[in-house]
């Protein structure tokens, strides 16, 4: 199980890297949306997958899932939630001011 | 009283929240900003005072014991730091006024500002590696919202690559602390350092050792990750460019004194590798400095080499050097800060940031030029200021450790520095007086000299009060070479 999931989020990153590095600027944003959800899988991964347990631990309970991961992974999402919802405000608005969208058009080489 | 490290994360939050309410009301907001800084100043003070008396303060959040709950680390790193920071933003805050537009004041600016402080604080004062995430988000957000504020064709343009490598750098940052939780089970800082020492399999961890540098890297701007800096630090007004200049790099090089003097200790390759990356880092930085017209440009590149100043001491890890790169840390907070608010009142007085259309400032405004000849002189190290006794430091423990190279890479880019500095007051204020360019303003000019009046009078006593700084330079170096004291102080066994 362990392995799959990481081979999930390492597809994720991948494909979300490819995104980044394209012109348009929605794309990269689906890009960052991407890799983040790819490090959000990675971190529970990372805590072991047990089914069916709760990472509860109590007094008879001998196999529980560890919490800290998931503790994590919540502060991680409701960060890239905000993030993304920012970002794809700032990049509306950096479209409209600068007329383009793509990446290679807003460089800025006014002081070279 | 344990409860004190946790006040400079409190305060600038409640100050920043409660201002959201009273928006409307511009003149209060500016005063209460000012009061509610000096009293957060006053607080740190006091914390600081007290630490130097007393020792290390921790705070476990909830009562949960150290390695299950999240702990606040106040030791004398770390409050020496937020102390500076805050007599930073009490430069900033006298000096928002007059730079920024009314409207950019009332679109929320003090509570940003007050929001960055809380992120800084918090980063510095953590005892935890994912809590450090989450200051650093905190400080991030903040710093998107600062860096747009106004929203010109140019920094909306500048913010989007400032956000993208930031947010790309930190999900990197998150899956790096998931990796080192799989080794070893633990985020607490004091437990990694106890158990990556007895970890057997040695390559996993270099792999997340460097994954934490490459991080850290793109927040500090080291080479050759520094090229989204320069530009994104010009394009915002002068307080905020003074904020970032001062204070988010610095964060980068904190964590990396942290992680690299506590978790990952002393691995002989990576010690050449971090000395490399400080050499390439000065020269190309510098290489910058001395390659553009632009005067606020000068200033965000002159970032760059002191950022290899402080990972040389890094990478020579002794005593000395850890001391030298502590006392050059604040050091460079301060003058940045002062540097940029320098530039930025004669950007504003000028009406332009060539510094080929800018000539004769010295007729009008002497107090600013002879201002801008002090900070140049405390940036570039010239005896007896503070920039001298980082250097003397660093330098020193570089010879020691025979690196002839290094030490006249920095001595060189030290030279340079003083250079593209030099330009800009030769430019600036020597010639002809020139009447028709810009109209004279020196009310205008009397208020921005006052905040930078007070930055450098700390700048000049921490070079002329060496003798009592030093020895608390020292004590660092020395507590941080020594990690069993904070391990200890945390862990309480």
């Amino acid at each position: 199980m362990e392995i799959i999931m990481s081979i999930l989020a390492g597809t994720l990153f991948g494909t979300g890297i490819y995104n980044l590095l394209q012109k348009q600027l929605l794309r990269i944003i689906i890009g960052t949306v991407l890799i983040s959800n790819g490090a959000h899988l990675f971190i529970l991964t990372m805590g072991e997958l047990k089914r069916g347990q709760p990472p509860i631990l109590r007094e008879g309970v001998t196999d529980y899932v560890d919490p800290l991961p998931q503790a994590l992974i919540l502060t991680s999402i409701v960060i890239s939630f905000g993030v993304t919802s920012l970002l794809l405000v700032l990049a509306y608005r950096a479209s409209k001011e600068n007329q383009t969208d793509n990446m290679d058009k807003m460089r800025g080489n006014e002081y070279e | 009283m344990s409860n004190l490290a946790a006040l400079p994360i409190i305060i600038p939050l409640i100050s920043g929240i409660l201002l959201i309410f009273l928006h409307n009301r511009m003149t209060v907001v500016r005063i209460l900003a000012k009061v509610l800084t000096l009293g957060n100043l006053a607080v740190v003070a006091y914390i600081a005072y007290y630490i130097y008396q007393n020792g290390t303060i921790t705070l476990e959040a909830g009562g949960w014991q150290a390695p299950y709950g999240i702990v606040l680390v106040a030791d004398m790193l770390s409050i020496i730091l937020v102390l500076t920071t805050n007599l930073v933003a009490v430069a900033a805050v006298f000096y928002a006024p007059s730079s920024l537009s009314n409207k950019q004041e009332h679109f929320y600016f003090y509570t940003f500002y007050f929001l960055l402080i809380t992120g800084v604080s918090g980063a510095f004062l953590t005892g935890d590696i994912f809590n450090l995430f989450v200051f650093y988000e905190v400080m991030l957000m903040a710093s998107y919202a600062l860096i747009v504020l106004g929203g010109g064709r140019i920094q909306l343009r500048e913010s989007i690559k400032y956000v993208l490598i930031n947010l790309f750098s930190s999900v990197l940052f998150v899956t790096t602390v998931a990796f080192l939780y799989s080794v070893v089970g633990t985020v607490n800082m004091a437990q990694l350092a106890e158990r990556v020492g007895e970890v057997e399999q040695k390559g996993i961890l270099t792999t997340i050792a460097i994954l934490f540098f490459f991080v850290f890297a793109i927040k500090a701007a080291l080479f050759p990750l520094y090229y989204w800096l320069p530009n994104s630090y010009v394009a915002p007004n002068p307080v905020v460019s003074a904020l970032f200049g001062a204070l988010l790099t610095k964060v980068g090089i904190y964590s990396i004194l942290r992680v690299f003097t506590l978790i990952f200790i002393y691995d002989p390759n990576l010690q050449q590798f971090f000395i490399w990356i400080a050499g390439l880092t000065m020269l190309f930085g510098v290489i910058g400095a001395l390659s553009t017209n632009n005067i606020k440009l000068v200033i965000a590149y002159n970032i760059i080499p002191a950022v290899g100043f402080m990972i040389l001491g890094i990478g020579l890890f002794n005593q000395t050097a850890i001391s030298g790169t502590v006392y050059y840390l604040v050091h460079d907070m301060i003058i940045k800060a002062a540097l940029f608010l320098l530039v930025g009142a004669v950007a504003y007085l000028a009406g332009t940031t060539d510094l080929r259309k800018i000539k004769g400032f010295m007729h009008h405004y002497p107090v600013l030029g002879w201002l801008f000849l002090l900070a140049t002189f405390v940036l570039a190290g010239i005896p007896p200021f503070s920039g001298f006794i980082g250097k003397l430091l660093l330098l020193q423990a570089g010879l020691a450790s025979d690196r002839v190279i290094i030490v006249i890479i920095g001595l060189i880019t030290s030279f340079l520095i003083l250079l593209s500095l030099m330009r800009i007051f030769i430019q600036c204020f020597w010639g002809e007086k020139d009447n028709d360019a810009y109209t004279v303003d020196k009310q205008a000019a009397r208020k921005f000299t006052l905040p930078v009046i007070l930055l450098l009078f700390f700048s000049v006593v921490l070079g002329i009060g060496a003798e009592f700084f030093y020895p608390i330079a020292e004590s660092i170096g020395k507590y941080l070479m020594n990690p069993e004291i904070y391990i200890d102080s945390v862990l309480k066994e």
